[in-house]
């Protein structure tokens, strides 16, 4: 009986987690759809790893109520990212745009990669090389040598 | 020397990954250096009849220090504050940030009070204008009204000393040449 209520208890109180993430009414389907992947693009500045959607951080509340509003009033997926990066910069964006200062960020992954390709072939260069390189006869002649005297 | 590149690699892994230990993800620059400090109009938390304004501030080099009686580390901040007024000749603007009123007077009552006046933000409207994302905050704005430094997180002694002091009486001095 006691292991039930607890089992009920648990589960009203994962209820009221749930309750935390507001609901916010839409009058249009295009605007509620604007409002998610708005959520969804914005970071929260305090849980850095996580979007406004995720996060339960009283700003990120802040932030979703304002888009929210920015939303119902019509305002376009454009305004809503310049009002926050006006703000909070580029680091709001998940996707930040591609200008000097994030150049770094979008495109050095692939000048580590193609650094790797580089290596890479260079090492494999150079072990074809060395398989490449013939034994001279006197050479051949110590092995066989060694071989011999290794048998006995 | 020939077998050298791993071990070069490996000191330029080590060299970046240290460099990336040392910076903080947590400060986030403000996009608001250089550029004129928003406005808000809102009610001081002495009289809530009177609105203060930033305008207001236009002549001087002053401080904006975003702060809530629910912040540990204002508690710490705060006293660094009573400081910097007592030795310094410095104006000193609270934001009482998504606070209550009677908490942040009894604050101000058992901690003291440096600012010249308190704004209240109760919704965190004004917080999100000025890119508000962890209190305690502290900006530093200029005569023009040009916001030109952001402390993010409790001011320290060592701030004080290091950044804000220096950097406060070169704003000043920019306007008696």
């Amino acid at each position: 009986m006691r292991k039930w209520l607890g089992i009920l208890l648990l589960t009203l109180s994962s209820f009221q987690l749930h309750a935390a993430i507001e609901i916010y009414q839409f009058d249009q389907p295009k605007q509620e759809e604007l409002y998610m992947q708005m959520i969804d693009e914005l970071r929260c500045l305090v849980c850095q790893n996580q979007n406004l959607s995720a996060s339960n951080a009283a700003l990120a509340k802040d932030l979703r109520k304002q888009t929210y509003q920015m939303v119902t009033s019509g305002q376009s997926h454009e305004q809503i990212v310049d009002y926050m990066t006006q703000r909070y910069g580029d680091f709001v964006l998940y996707r930040p745009p591609v200008k000097a200062s994030t150049a770094l960020l979008w495109f050095g992954p692939f000048i580590l990669l193609l650094i790797g390709i580089m290596v890479l072939i260079f090492t494999l260069k150079k072990r074809n090389e060395l398989n490449d390189e013939q034994l001279s006869n006197a050479e051949h002649e110590q092995i066989k040598q060694l071989l011999d005297s290794g048998e006995k | 020397m020939k077998n050298s590149l791993p071990l070069v690699m490996f000191i330029l892994l080590v060299i970046l990954l240290a460099v990336g230990l040392e910076l903080d993800p947590r400060e986030v620059p403000s996009p608001y250096i250089g550029k004129p400090a928003p406005s808000f109009d809102l009610p001081s938390l002495a009289d809530s009849s009177v609105t203060i304004n930033p305008e207001e501030m236009k002549g001087k080099v002053w401080l904006l220090n975003v702060w809530a009686s629910w912040c540990g580390a204002c508690r710490a901040e705060h006293q660094v504050l009573n400081r910097l007024v007592k030795n310094h000749k410095i104006d000193i603007v609270g934001l009482n940030y998504k606070d209550r009123d009677s908490k942040a007077k009894q604050w101000l009552e058992d901690l003291g009070d440096p600012y010249v006046s308190v704004a209240v933000d109760r919704q965190g409207l004004s917080g999100i204008d000025w890119g508000v994302y962890g209190v305690p905050e502290t900006f530093i704005i200029d005569q023009q009204g040009i916001i030109q430094y952001k402390n993010i997180g409790p001011v320290t002694q060592y701030d004080i000393e290091n950044t804000i002091i220096p950097l406060i009486s070169s704003l000043q001095q920019e306007i008696s040449r």
